[in-house]
């Protein structure tokens, strides 16, 4: 049997970027494929060749034994390959019924299509598991469902391979798993599925057969039964990497950051985070676990002093911090520094060079210039110094901040605040497409502050990131905290149920 | 979606502003040629009436001269990410600034009349573009809306002031009273004169070194001061100025003002240095050449330098050409002048796609 998709010889460049070397891919029918690689590894510039975003450079795409050419998503879609992105192409006003028949809708008046897809959707159900109100606003969707909407739409458009980019990033523990559930009853069905994920573990779980890939090229194809997560993440990097970072056990000293029920509401007037209390000491890592968007982000904007109103209190070395002072600029003077959870929109600026982007929030500072003009020179060798013991790669001061790749730009963030010496970090997202050679680093860097009596509040999405590094857990949900354990007395189930809003009281 | 175009920086700032310079006269010589005149010919009086004749090249340098100051008006609120329209009418408010100053501080001797009159072109422009700046970072009244809207009004305002309020009584023309003669800014043959050199008369005024001294100025500012780090954090990403703590409602107002009083230097040029009163329609449009100026300029004080010497070109050689050759009128000129704006500045992505191909095909085959 010819298999579902094979890649042959792709090649795709970028300008001087070569994004895919000679890459040769064989997914088998009625398989879940994984594929790995750390980013800008390539696998994204794969996927989009696959799906008609991009256009290859040189190669050959066949699709069931056949060779097609894939210029554009439709011709994608005509093949039967699906595509579920990581951020969901949906209209959020519009019913799921609406936004399955969008750019399906079979003629100029609807009501035909409508029934149509109604029918389709019911039969989708019935097949695969798929239950949905199909007459509910997406908007009012949980992500997880929004993201079977999307799983529901290539299905509908008559997808038989069905590409999935990071498809558990925004899910609770609970929702990934009836994810991979899916997932298996569609492979039962003869579907064949491609798992674009960096987490190994999801990998392991779920996946028949896995490629890496690394700086443009395929480096490895396995049974997944024939392989584990370390030799997985070797082949990712090229050199053996600990995916665990030690940390010794130690008794947290003073209350640093204390915050007294926070309130936050956003533009819309969204409670996004409820009543927050809870304190960080000197020396402790207090991690925050959750699902994305469930009021972590807002929080730690809050107390960064970057979010108004604000309600509650906020005391920093017991000092309680009057609300014209809760701004990022006297907050930064006051010794919490902020290491923020989206580096490109906020982190620094991509279009700016590198030595700019190293003093984003302390232009202002004496001694980085002259009266009202900044020292180039000295902004270029400073950061050079700071590039050195971070191992940021290229060394290089003045190269624009958006060609570095996302782990290096994080150790240029982190240098920048970590090196002004914090008594009170707060790091949002710390390791987000950050490749696994650079979360190593930046781990080990996060504990030796720690071991160093500074006090670290952490957001992660990461479970894994969360339960490693910190002392303490707290978790969120809905914009409240749902519960606090110590690392060392939590598993992922508990931690999950607390995720998914199941707190002590209730359990 | 479309792939990302990363160009070095020599191409992306030399090579495809002269790509487009060069491609748009083609077209402009096709068009030309498509009235049945002779393009070469035309070319020919144009470089010749602009460059090839002392006086010619002291009414470029006249030209080039407004449309620094105006291109820099632009590019200072480009850089925090705001477009600034209403260069326009920021200018005819300073003009009206320098008519107020001049004609009450009669008195005063010319090295004080001179920069007050200076100070009030800049005072009026900036004042006239902070109300736009101030609603856009405020109430979230959209800048290009409000300073077109701005632009009327300063020219309904001075038409009224100058009809009713401003003008000589005894006068039929809509203008002011002439200026004391102790504010004239010297003329460059003037100038030279003093040093026993002898140059063609022609408007060229010490304007030129004013607009230089900004231009430089403007690169001080926006590339090295930490206000200018604070306005492009602001124009390139919002969002990490608000982490950084920089307010971008502040900055929006200090980048209007700036650019407002920028683009004073046009009142000052045109009305201190040459027409010596106030009159109607002083800007004939210049602040719009502004805009292209500085998108064709990357928004960098040396670029609009470039393109304000190739604007002042323009004017002054499409003049000249318009007398030559009476088939290419003034109409013209503008179609020309407008066919560069359009490779300049919306065509530009069509050569830079072209010109990043071509070197990643070098590249790949050097590899």
């Amino acid at each position: 049997m010819s298999p579902a998709i094979e890649l042959i010889a792709i090649n795709k460049s970028f300008g001087t970027v070569h994004a895919n070397k000679d890459v040769n891919l064989r997914v088998e029918r009625g398989t879940i494929h994984g594929i790995v690689g750390e980013n800008g590894a390539g696998k994204s510039t794969l996927m989009s060749i696959l799906y008609g975003f991009y256009e290859a450079d040189s190669g050959e795409v066949h699709v069931n034994g056949k060779t097609i050419s894939i210029r554009s998503p439709n011709d994608a879609i005509h093949a039967g390959i699906g595509m579920v992105h990581q951020h969901f192409m949906l209209v959020e006003p519009l019913s799921v019924v609406d936004n399955v028949m969008l750019g399906a809708e079979g003629g100029a008046m609807l009501r035909a299509g409508e029934a149509k897809a109604r029918a389709e959707l019911a039969r989708l159900a019935r097949d695969y598991g798929l239950e949905i109100d199909v007459d509910a606003t997406v908007g009012d969707l949980s992500v997880g469902l929004q993201q079977r909407v999307e799983i529901l739409k290539a299905l509908y458009r008559g997808a038989d391979i069905l590409i999935l980019d990071e498809p558990t990033a925004v899910l609770t523990p609970a929702e990934a798993d009836a994810l991979f559930g899916l997932l298996r009853s569609l492979k039962e069905q003869g579907k064949t599925v491609i798992l674009i994920t960096h987490k190994l573990r999801e990998i392991m779980a779920i996946t028949d057969r896995v490629s890496v890939m690394r700086r443009g090229e395929m480096v490895a194809t396995v049974e997944t039964a024939n392989t584990s997560p370390p030799e997985l993440a070797e082949l990712m990097v090229g050199r053996r990497v600990l995916l665990r970072v030690e940390k010794a056990e130690k008794a947290p000293g003073a209350p640093l950051l204390e915050i007294d029920t926070m309130s936050v509401v956003d533009s819309r007037g969204v409670v996004r985070v409820a009543n927050a209390s809870f304190t960080v000491h000197a020396g402790e890592i207090v991690g925050i676990a959750g699902v994305a968007g469930n009021g972590q982000s807002e929080l730690l904007e809050a107390i960064a002093g970057m979010r108004h109103p604000a309600l509650g209190s906020i005391r920093l070395e017991g000092r309680a911090i009057p609300l014209s002072e809760r701004n990022p600029h006297r907050m930064r003077q006051l010794g919490l520094l902020h290491v923020p959870e989206d580096r490109l929109r906020m982190g620094l600026v991509p279009a700016f060079p590198a030595f700019e982007s190293a003093i984003l929030g302390f232009s202002d500072e004496p001694h980085l210039g002259r009266g009202p003009i900044l020292d180039h020179d000295r902004l270029i060798a400073d950061l050079a110094k700071k590039m050195e013991q971070y191992d940021v790669r290229p060394p290089a001061p003045r190269l624009k901040s958006s060609k570095f790749s996302g782990g290096n730009q994080q150790k240029i963030v982190l240098a920048r605040e970590i090196e002004r010496n914090p008594k009170v970090l707060l790091v949002g997202q710390p390791t987000r497409g950050v490749d696994i050679g650079a979360i190593e680093f930046i781990h080990r860097r996060l504990i030796s502050l720690r071991d160093a009596g500074v006090a670290i509040l952490l957001v992660s999405v990461e479970l894994d990131e969360i339960m490693n590094l910190s002392d303490r857990i707290l978790t969120m949900c809905g914009g409240r905290i749902t519960g606090e354990r110590k690392a060392s007395e939590t598993n992922e189930q508990d931690l999950g149920l607390l995720m998914a809003g199941v707190t002590d009281e209730a359990a | 979606m479309s792939a990302p175009l990363d160009l070095p920086k020599w191409a992306d700032t030399i090579l495809v502003p002269a790509i487009s310079v060069v491609a748009a006269f083609l077209v402009a010589g096709l068009v030309v040629l498509g009235i049945g005149e002779n393009p070469f010919s035309a070319t020919r009086y144009l470089i010749q009436g602009s460059l090839g004749t002392g006086e010619g090249l002291g009414f470029t340098l006249f030209y080039m001269t407004d449309f620094i100051f105006v291109g820099l008006a632009v590019a200072v609120a480009y850089h925090a990410g705001l477009f600034n329209i209403g260069g326009e009418g920021q200018a005819t408010l300073a003009g009206l600034g320098i008519a107020l100053v001049l004609n009450n501080l009669t008195f005063l001797p010319g090295f004080l009349l001179i920069p007050l009159g200076i100070l009030g072109a800049a005072a009026f422009g900036a004042a006239w573009a902070a109300v736009p700046g101030y609603l856009q970072a405020k109430r979230g009244s959209h800048i290009v809306i409000t300073t077109i809207m701005f632009n009327w009004l300063a020219s309904v305002l001075i038409v009224y002031l100058l009809v009713n309020v401003l003008r000589e009584p005894q006068s039929m023309n809509p203008e002011t009273h002439a200026f004391p003669e102790q504010s004239y800014i010297p003329f460059m043959h003037e100038v030279f004169a003093v040093f026993g050199i002898e140059i063609p008369a022609s408007q060229l005024n010490l304007t030129l070194v004013l607009a230089l001294a900004a231009s430089y100025f403007v690169w001080l500012l926006i590339y090295r001061s930490r206000l200018g780090y604070a306005i492009r954090v602001v124009g390139s990403n919002p969002a990490a100025a608000v982490y950084a703590g920089i307010s971008p409602a502040r900055i929006t107002i200090i980048a209007m003002v700036l650019s407002g009083a920028l683009a004073g230097g046009l009142a000052v040029n045109e009305l201190m240095g040459y027409q010596h009163r106030l009159l109607l329609e002083f800007t004939s449009g210049y602040g719009f050449v502004g805009i292209a100026v500085a998108l064709m300029g990357r928004a960098h004080p040396v670029g609009i330098i470039l393109a304000s010497l190739l604007f002042g070109i323009l004017y002054q050689g499409g003049a000249e050409l318009a007398f030559e050759q009476p088939a290419i009128t003034r109409d013209m000129v503008v179609v020309i002048g407008g066919i560069i704006i359009l490779f300049a500045g919306a065509l530009d992505g069509l050569f830079r796609r072209a010109v990043a191909h071509v070197l990643t095909r070098q590249k790949l085959a050097r590899a």
